[in-house]
């Protein structure tokens, strides 16, 4: 394993370094050592590797992250994982603020909260929380699969088009146009591959709501302006 | 932008240490504000005595003119004057007609509150600050966007006895808002808005209520951006707007509660690997005071 200590190596070296990667490069595994909540970690990533985090990571970690594995052993500041494409982005503490926004792909897993606007304009990624998520989550969500253990916060799912939202716990208030929808057979399959997926065990998804969009506002009527 | 910190200690041992934890808090916030700083510390005092802090130049001859029932300590650009309380009435008039061109950045029983124009770092050895000692502190870095770089615009702003504010954000009613605490006798020195937000934190406080009720009043009365961190004599008070507009990480062990913009500047805080760390919930006041 390659380990990198950013209490003497600078963040831009490291990433340089994880740019640098040919896709069928031996050096797989990688470890960044104190992290000290620095933005930008381990941004760009496009080769099949594993960085783990040790500790808190600041600002758009793993952001535009693509066929990588980055595992984040605390917090992760606003924006992890940011526009996704493809890979594993999995925060082993709480994420902050417009997690997994606009991402196309990719798995992105917290196991503690995710704060306000976690998967805001999410466009494909499936994104799976084990605890409670914030405020306007999933606003103008577009495509993919956002799985909550816990609570969301007020107006989930506001302006919604096609993205997928389970949650398990309680909805404070869903946003304009979203609704609680039937949980079908391809809904409790789908749902019990993305809870695989992220190793969560032992929960029924019986215990789950489907959230989706009520399709009432793809395009404007001035009889829906009063619903903006 | 701009950048705050916040630090409240639980545990006595560190308070000798307060200042040089604030002033590296501080320095990391140099990205987030690297046009001026300022801090509020709560240090000694003594129960019939005033600390006044005020800001100018030719100092000197103020604690002259003042003694011997006057104490004047010079720190760079400011200087904390300490008063029996009862000479309080006749040093403020004298500052008034005869050193007008002095501010009172901060007056209370403990508060020192310092602030000037260049980099965090340059700030607060400027003042001395990693020397200093006391129960809590909080610093702001700034960036500014709206008006000018000017120490006059620089946090942290206090409008009533032992009470500071900084603020990362923007208000929109603090026109209006100005307009109906001024009747009410709470006076202003500056046109920015944060000043107006702790102004409306001391109007309410006058009028009885708890920190934590006059920011949660506030919530209904303020309207725009921000995230305050506020400090009164024993109290430390944290919150941010019903969208979470600006950001904010916490942490808290056995023997502070500490605030940060970003995480960043608490990196450097002892035990802050075992810390729980957590993110303010937006609209929720969080508010801690000594026993």
């Amino acid at each position: 394993m390659r380990v990198v200590d950013l209490a003497d190596t600078t963040r831009r070296a490291l990433n340089a370094e994880l740019h640098a990667l040919a896709p069928e490069t031996n050096e797989t595994r990688w470890r960044v050592e104190n992290p000290g909540g620095q933005h930008a970690l381990a941004v760009g990533l496009k080769a099949p590797v594993t960085v783990e985090i040790a500790g808190h990571a600041g600002y758009y970690c793993a952001g535009m992250n693509q066929l990588a594995t980055v595992i984040v052993e605390g917090n992760a500041g606003v924006g992890v994982a940011e526009n996704m494409m493809s890979g594993v982005v999995h925060v082993k503490g709480d994420a902050s603020q417009s997690a997994g926004a606009t991402a196309h792909g990719g798995l992105l897993v917290v196991d503690g909260d995710a704060s306000a606007r976690c998967g805001i304009s999410m466009k494909g990624v499936d994104i799976v929380v084990k605890g409670s998520i914030g405020p306007r989550s999933a606003f103008m969500a577009q495509s993919g699969n956002l799985v909550v253990l816990g609570d969301a916060g007020d107006a989930l799912g506001d302006s919604i088009y096609e993205a997928r939202l389970f949650v398990r716990g309680a909805v404070k208030s869903l946003g304009a146009d979203c609704v609680e929808k039937e949980m079908r057979d391809e809904h409790r399959d789908l749902l019990r591959r993305l809870l695989g997926r992220a190793g969560v065990e032992g929960v029924d998804v019986a215990e789950f709501k489907r959230f989706g969009s009520a399709r009432a506002l793809y395009n404007f009527h001035v009889d829906n302006a009063a619903a903006y | 932008m701009c950048g705050i910190v916040g630090l409240f200690l639980k545990d006595r041992s560190l308070e000798p240490q307060l200042g040089s934890l604030l002033a590296g808090m501080l320095e990391v916030m140099t990205d987030r504000g690297p046009d001026s700083a300022g801090f509020a510390i709560y240090g000694a005092g003594q129960p019939d005595t005033l600390k006044l802090t005020v800001r100018g130049t030719d100092l000197e001859s103020v604690a002259e003119a003042l003694s011997p029932q006057v104490l004047g300590v010079v720190r760079d650009t400011h200087m904390v004057l300490t008063l029996p309380t009862t000479e309080a009435a006749r040093v403020r008039a004298w500052l008034a007609t005869q050193r007008p061109d002095l501010a009172v950045t901060g007056a209370g029983q403990r508060i020192e509150l310092y602030k000037e124009v260049g980099l965090p770092a340059d700030v607060a050895r400027r003042f001395g600050l990693p020397q200093m000692s006391g129960t809590h502190a909080i610093g702001h870095t700034r960036m500014a966007t709206e008006s000018a770089v000017t120490t006059a615009g620089a946090h942290p702003f206090s409008t009533g006895p032992d009470q500071c504010l900084v603020h990362n954000g923007s208000l929109s009613n603090h026109r209006s808002l100005r307009r109906t605490l001024e009747p009410q006798g709470i006076e202003f020195s500056t046109d920015n808005d944060s000043e107006v937000a702790a102004g409306y934190l001391t109007w309410r406080m006058r009028e009885g209520a708890s920190l934590a009720q006059a920011l949660e009043s506030g919530l209904d009365d303020l309207d725009g951006f921000f995230t305050f961190v506020v400090g009164t004599e024993n109290g430390f008070a944290v919150l941010r707007d019903p969208i979470a507009c600006k950001p904010a990480v916490m942490a808290e062990t056995d023997q502070y509660v500490a605030f940060g913009s970003e995480y960043r500047a608490l990196a450097g805080l002892p035990g802050i690997a075992t810390a729980r760390v957590f993110e303010p919930e937006p609209a929720r006041v969080y508010a801690w005071e000594r026993a």
